[in-house]
């Protein structure tokens, strides 16, 4: 099962990022294959709607989980409607690596 | 002419300047229209005794996608603008979002299947009024679960005509609600305070207006407290000081009531004409 991670930064090493729509980067890990894909979010900026579009970034990737500080109130439905499971993980010191670690108990 | 009252930064005091620039010219019997702008929160009803004489529900033209007709090519979503279209091919799922959706026709233009209609949605009123002196008001209200009051501003100007001088009571801000407002005025009334948040706002107030080519000119409300970065400000960029207010608790309670300090103050019915009466002077009563 592909898993989207938010993260401040490009490693593995860097912070659970605290926002979904807006976060930096996501990590997309596979729990299967210890695969990993990290990802600029291109909606990092966007004006408006940023939280559906990076949905449909990591839907398209076949993920069936999220792991992020905090969700947009528009996206529950959409992940809903995917059967994209939204896991709120409130814990910002934590890195990236830590969060996979912790997937893999 | 068209006279917009803004200022950047909530708060500082622009129902205030409309409402009592509205009460002195028509106390005076000008041809004068006021528009309330601030579609989110319109106030400016509560200062004048008025009857209604017509209102107008402002829509706007939303996608609705055919499942059934769609051939999943993803044009409609790559062209929105706004995220509005969700779009996941591989779940066969697509979803207007549609309160990201500003109208603007471009996914049914995309589509090339004949998959979108459109249906309209309303996101509010245009409301007129007649005030106990005989004069209009317009008001502009926004839905209340609506994001954008942009095309609400745009039909309660053009319900308010063009006829002597229109008061455009403006949102706050400086994004889309204020430039939609501000793109119709021959002139640009800014109102605020003596404060580092009053100057910064006032600060990108200007240089949106630059970027517009609109005259403007600043009013300083409460401007016996905070400190001299305003009028600094306003020194070094020369922008024209139209006048201050002082900070009066005569002036904060009649407000507070819903009451018009013009028509309580002499002075400051003078102050309001004397603002009036330089704007007219120097810019015609003309529209552009």
């Amino acid at each position: 099962m592909k898993v989207a991670i938010t993260s401040t930064g490009q490693s593995l090493d860097s912070n659970l990022d605290q926002r979904f729509g807006r976060c930096a980067f996501f990590v997309i890990y596979d729990t299967e294959t210890g695969g990993v894909e990290i990802l600029p979010n291109p909606n990092k900026d966007a004006e408006e709607g940023a939280g559906p579009a990076s949905v449909q970034m990591v839907a398209s990737k076949d993920v069936k989980k999220i792991i992020s500080g905090e969700f947009g109130v528009k996206i529950k439905s959409l992940l809903d409607s995917l059967k994209i499971q939204m896991v709120v993980y409130k814990e910002p010191e934590k890195t990236v690596k830590s969060v996979i670690d912790m997937l893999n108990k | 002419m068209k006279i917009a009252v803004a200022s950047g930064k909530g708060g500082t005091g622009k129902t205030f300047v409309a409402t009592n620039l509205f009460n002195v010219l028509s106390g005076r019997g000008e041809r004068v229209t006021l528009v309330d702008c601030d579609a989110d929160a319109p106030d400016d009803l509560l200062f004048f005794p008025a009857e209604k004489i017509s209102e107008t529900e402002v829509t706007h033209q939303v996608p609705v996608i055919n499942k059934d007709a769609c051939t999943w090519c993803g044009r409609c979503s790559n062209w929105c603008n706004y995220n509005a279209i969700f779009y996941v091919p591989t779940a066969k799922v697509i979803e207007v979002i549609e309160n990201l959706c500003h109208g603007c026709g471009a996914c049914s233009f995309a589509c090339n299947s004949d998959a979108i209609t459109e249906k309209p949605v309303v996101l509010g009123t245009v409301t007129s009024f007649r005030t106990d002196r005989g004069y209009p008001l317009v008001e502009a209200r926004l839905r209340v679960n609506e994001m954008s009051p942009v095309r609400v501003i745009k039909a309660a100007i053009k319900e308010a005509g063009e006829d002597g001088v229109v008061i455009l009571d403006s949102p706050p801000g400086t994004s889309c609600p204020f430039i939609q407002t501000v793109d119709r005025a021959d002139y640009v009334l800014l109102v605020t305070e003596p404060t580092p948040f009053g100057l910064s706002d006032l600060r990108q107030s200007v240089e949106t207006l630059r970027t517009m080519n609109k005259q403007c000119g600043v009013i300083i409300n409460r401007a016996d407290i905070g400190d001299s970065g305003v009028k600094n400000y306003l020194r070094e960029e020369q922008i024209p000081l139209l006048g201050v207010i002082n900070y009066g608790t005569d002036i904060a309670r009649s407000y507070s009531e819903g009451r018009l300090i013009t028509e309580e103050s002499e002075i400051m019915t003078g102050f309001f004409a004397g603002i009036a009466d330089k704007i007219i002077s120097e810019h015609g009563t003309g529209s552009n």
